[in-house]
């Protein structure tokens, strides 16, 4: 598909705006995700959390800088960018190849990538939570943003990358943040095994209100994070807007319902749970999908993630805090279900309309091509980053016994959460 | 001199305070305990699983009395954190050997 970019661009005010303004609504979730699992950890490790998340807005964003926007979005290279935007040369007034028509300049469209750049890692954090070493996390941080995250990117949401071309949809980035980082993390904790005592003994969270405000923060930015990525203020973006509050509402019923059955109790951590699986699931739906689609999308979303938190116990891996059963379950039923959901009516990007629209099945096609790429690459990569990285460094990947037993925010941080009993 | 220690229900720490008070005890100190006697504790949920949690919070009231207050002290602290239900806690008396006052260097009763 070429693209003929005729005199300049013409920035529009009330699109730009609008990116910006959802930069910083994206930007803001990753503080949000920090509280979101920091209230869930045990007292000792609450820090730990909370600077595994921090971490990412300082370290991806130099990456990105530096070097994983050019891997991303230049070129025409069909597997990952080129060095065009190196250091961000020229990054200010350049499009990526095939974003010529953008009517926002080149950096909002950079700035709202960053964001997802940054909160993509941070989703892992929950899983690798109270064993791993800041100094394991850190090089992790750094060798997956460009090795995963900077491809997978590029073949999603770069009109050059393969997935792009062969009409694969991801509106705004169920393969490329939620399946990739959910996989990664499988992948992750795999290595760097379970906990010291789970699954026998008691690890109940010490703060569920951080849990709940994190989750509450997470919705809010995630209008940014999904309607945003119309990259336009226009119906698309309100359609997508709604899409993401109602499947989050939907997914937080389901969820509480299927609680309430299963264990006899609906508990606020189902709910922050819930909502966010809802979230999840429609990210890669936001913009292709209306009427009802929204709220069956997260109905099943939450129903299904809330069972599937519960996976980690029948197989054994520790997942301390449920990123595969929210994010990698929620990322495949959400880019799944758009195969039978997408409405060409809702936006004309969709050719090929989902099953349930009278398409056939060829979208569900690209649709699954795309998750496995996603998958495959992710978990064997992650994989030997995390195998490098316990080879490579001196210390290894995990804390000592005694550190785990003492916990992280002082073995690794020499700090403490709450010294309220200080004067 | 005597050591009075309670452990009573924490809402009834205040009424305690008073009712001491009022029998012209000069000081006490309190401090948040958990414990359980024949109070069972509570279950909580996370994602699904059941967790016992066996302690209750309490609060730990401690006096110090002259041998003849005692009695009238314990007396009190009995009626006022009762209940009448299971975990109002207990009172028990120990001696106490000496007691200084930091300030002074007073000891013995006069420290009380």
């Amino acid at each position: 598909m070429l693209e003929l970019a005729v005199g300049a661009p013409k920035i529009n005010t009330g699109d730009t705006a609008w990116v910006l303004v959802s930069a910083a609504l994206v930007m803001f979730m990753t503080p949000g995700l920090a509280l979101f699992y920091g209230g869930m950890v045990r007292v000792k490790n609450v820090l730990s959390m909370l600077m595994n998340n921090f971490f990412c807005l300082g370290l991806v964003s130099i990456i990105w800088a530096v070097l994983t926007y050019s891997l991303a979005f230049s070129g025409d290279n069909k597997w990952i960018g080129n060095l065009d935007f190196f250091g961000l040369k020229d990054a200010a007034n350049v499009f990526p190849t095939g974003l010529e028509s953008l009517t926002i300049p080149p950096f909002a469209f950079m700035a709202f990538q960053l964001m997802f750049a940054i909160i993509t890692p941070a989703l892992i954090t929950g899983a690798i939570a109270d064993r791993m070493r800041f100094a394991a996390w850190a090089g992790f941080v750094l060798l997956w943003s460009i090795l995963v995250y900077a491809p997978i990117a590029h073949w999603v949401f770069s009109p050059s990358g393969w997935l792009f071309q062969r009409g694969a949809l991801d509106f705004a980035g169920g393969t490329v943040v939620h399946i990739n980082a959910g996989i990664a993390a499988l992948a992750a904790i795999l290595v760097l095994g379970k906990r010291k005592g789970w699954p026998g003994q008691v690890m109940t969270p010490h703060a569920l209100p951080f849990t709940l405000i994190g989750a509450g923060i997470l919705w809010f930015g995630w209008f940014g994070f999904n309607a945003g990525s119309a990259l336009a203020g226009n119906k698309i973006a309100a359609q997508a807007l709604i899409n993401t509050h109602m499947a989050a509402a939907a997914a937080l019923v389901a969820w509480l319902v299927v609680e309430r059955f299963t264990s006899g109790h609906a508990t606020t951590l189902g709910a922050a749970s819930g909502l966010v699986a809802g979230l999840v699931a429609i990210t890669p739906c936001a913009g292709f999908v209306g009427g009802m689609a929204p709220i069956y999308i997260g109905l099943i979303a939450g129903a299904v993630c809330a069972l599937a938190v519960g996976l980690k116990f029948k197989l054994g891996y520790d997942d301390s805090y449920d990123v595969v059963g929210v994010h990698l379950v929620g990322g495949l039923v959400g880019s799944l279900l758009l195969g039978f959901f997408a409405d060409s009516s809702i936006n004309p990007v969709v050719t090929d309309e989902g099953v349930f629209l009278g398409g056939g099945w060829s979208l569900f096609g690209e649709q699954v091509i795309a998750v496995v790429a996603t998958l495959v690459w992710s978990f064997v990569v992650t994989l030997v980053i995390m195998f490098v990285l316990k080879a490579v460094l001196p210390k290894g990947i995990r804390v000592s016994e005694d550190d785990e037993e003492t916990g992280l925010d002082l073995t690794q941080h020499s700090e403490t959460g709450y010294a309220l009993e200080r004067v | 001199m005597k050591l009075i220690v309670g452990i009573v229900k924490p809402f009834k720490v205040d009424d305690v305070k008073e009712a001491v008070k009022d029998l012209g005890v000069q000081g006490l100190t309190v401090s948040e305990v958990q414990g359980f006697g024949r109070q069972r504790g509570h279950t909580e949920v996370y994602r699904g699983a059941e967790y016992t949690i066996d302690f209750v919070p309490k609060v730990r009231v401690e006096v110090l009395v002259d041998d003849g207050d005692a009695d009238r002290v314990v007396q009190k602290l009995v009626e006022t954190a009762r209940t009448g239900k299971i975990g109002d806690g207990k009172v028990w008396v120990v001696p106490v050997e000496n007691v200084v006052r930091i300030r002074t260097g007073e000891s013995g009763p006069d420290a009380l």
